[in-house]
């Protein structure tokens, strides 16, 4: 079974007072045939681990990556997956849908 | 995000009350807003309309676009009765992503073997359900066919608002159920909100597939979203992103 996402924000809270370095993503927005509501969260830690879910599994890597960025700068980023395009190295939704994902450092 | 928001906001949802966080997604900024607070907000109206409906996405405010994260309690049903119903009911709840409580005094029935993984509590209502925090975000259940047990359950789920409250029970114990609650002083438009015959009627035989009439009638109950019917308030918004 998935996370509520009460475990994941309870986890984002309690690896911040743990001392770890936090960041939240949040799907935002969705168009078309999105795999995860707006309002999902995905929480990431300065190592890369996480919890939670912003698309199923598509695209996970790629906000994490990005959220490592934003634990660095401090500066929150909004971050746009569309359709998977396979002539590009880029990840992409399968599903067909698109979606924009924020992600903020929990200070 | 800061921390502190974070904090007051997982306590908030630990208490079953609704908020809404509200992120300036240009700056980054970001404030909590407590459902107590909601009236008195610059933004009232459209965070009272987000709160009704629980969607959460982007709004237009003074400040530029935002974006409202509506946190809303995560579905509980209630349920009077350890019986052979509530051992498919209780499951069926917890894979629709509810937390199941059953309430069952006689503890003969209410044995923790016969239900695992779901709260039983072997009291009488009138001590089992208060410190349940039943709600507008609880779905109440009565089962026992004993009127000691399910009448006061009853008006106590009416009193708190349940967005579904069904008894099972033939139109005939119905009918002898209306008058008792009559008698105990219930208005007409509360015993009306009371869903009974409960569930839908799908023509369910077996306790099993009685289970899943009721949970049916819940879930089309839940769905509504704030199609008021006569006489009962709109169906709460259910946090979707909590599955």
């Amino acid at each position: 079974m998935l996370a509520t996402n009460d475990d994941i924000l309870k986890a984002a809270e309690d690896w911040r007072k743990g001392g770890r370095d936090v960041a939240l993503a949040t799907v935002v927005e969705t168009w078309g045939s999105a795999p995860r509501p707006v309002g999902s969260n995905l929480v990431i830690d300065g190592e890369g681990n996480f919890l939670g879910s912003v698309s199923g599994g598509c695209v996970e890597g790629a906000v994490v990556t990005e959220a490592l960025d934003v634990i660095d700068s401090g500066q929150p980023k909004m971050l746009e997956f569309g359709v998977a395009d396979e002539t590009a190295w880029k990840v992409g939704l399968s599903c067909g849908g698109t979606i924009r994902v924020y992600v903020e450092k929990v200070e | 995000m800061k921390l502190n928001l974070l904090s007051t906001l997982n306590a908030e949802r630990a208490a079953r009350r609704a908020a809404i966080v509200i992120t300036n997604v240009a700056s980054g900024k970001s404030r909590l807003v407590k459902a107590a607070d909601v009236a008195k907000d610059p933004l009232r109206a459209i965070l009272a309309e987000r709160l009704r409906t629980g969607k959460s996405g982007m709004a237009d405010s003074p400040d530029g676009r935002v974006f409202l994260t509506v946190y809303v309690p995560a579905p509980q049903l209630v349920i009077t009765g350890a019986v052979h119903i509530s051992q498919t009911l209780a499951p069926i709840g917890k894979l629709l992503g509810y937390d199941v409580t059953i309430v069952d005094p006689r503890t003969a029935f209410a044995s923790i073997e016969r239900f695992p993984d779901v709260k039983v509590i072997a009291e009488w209502p009138d001590k089992a359900l208060p410190p349940l925090g039943i709600d507008h975000y609880t779905a109440f259940v009565a089962l026992t066919h004993d009127p000691k047990i399910d009448d006061p359950a009853l008006t106590h789920a009416l009193a708190r608002d349940c967005f579904y409250i069904g008894a099972l029970g033939s139109k005939k114990t119905h009918g002898r159920r209306v008058a008792r609650l009559k008698e105990q002083g219930l208005s007409d438009a509360d015993i009306a909100r009371i869903h009974a015959p409960i569930g839908l009627d799908i023509g369910a035989v077996s306790p099993a597939e009685i289970a899943v009439a009721i949970m049916a009638e819940i879930t089309a109950r839940l769905r509504e979203e704030g199609e008021a019917d006569a006489g009962s308030a709109p169906a709460p918004a259910i946090a979707r992103a909590a599955s």
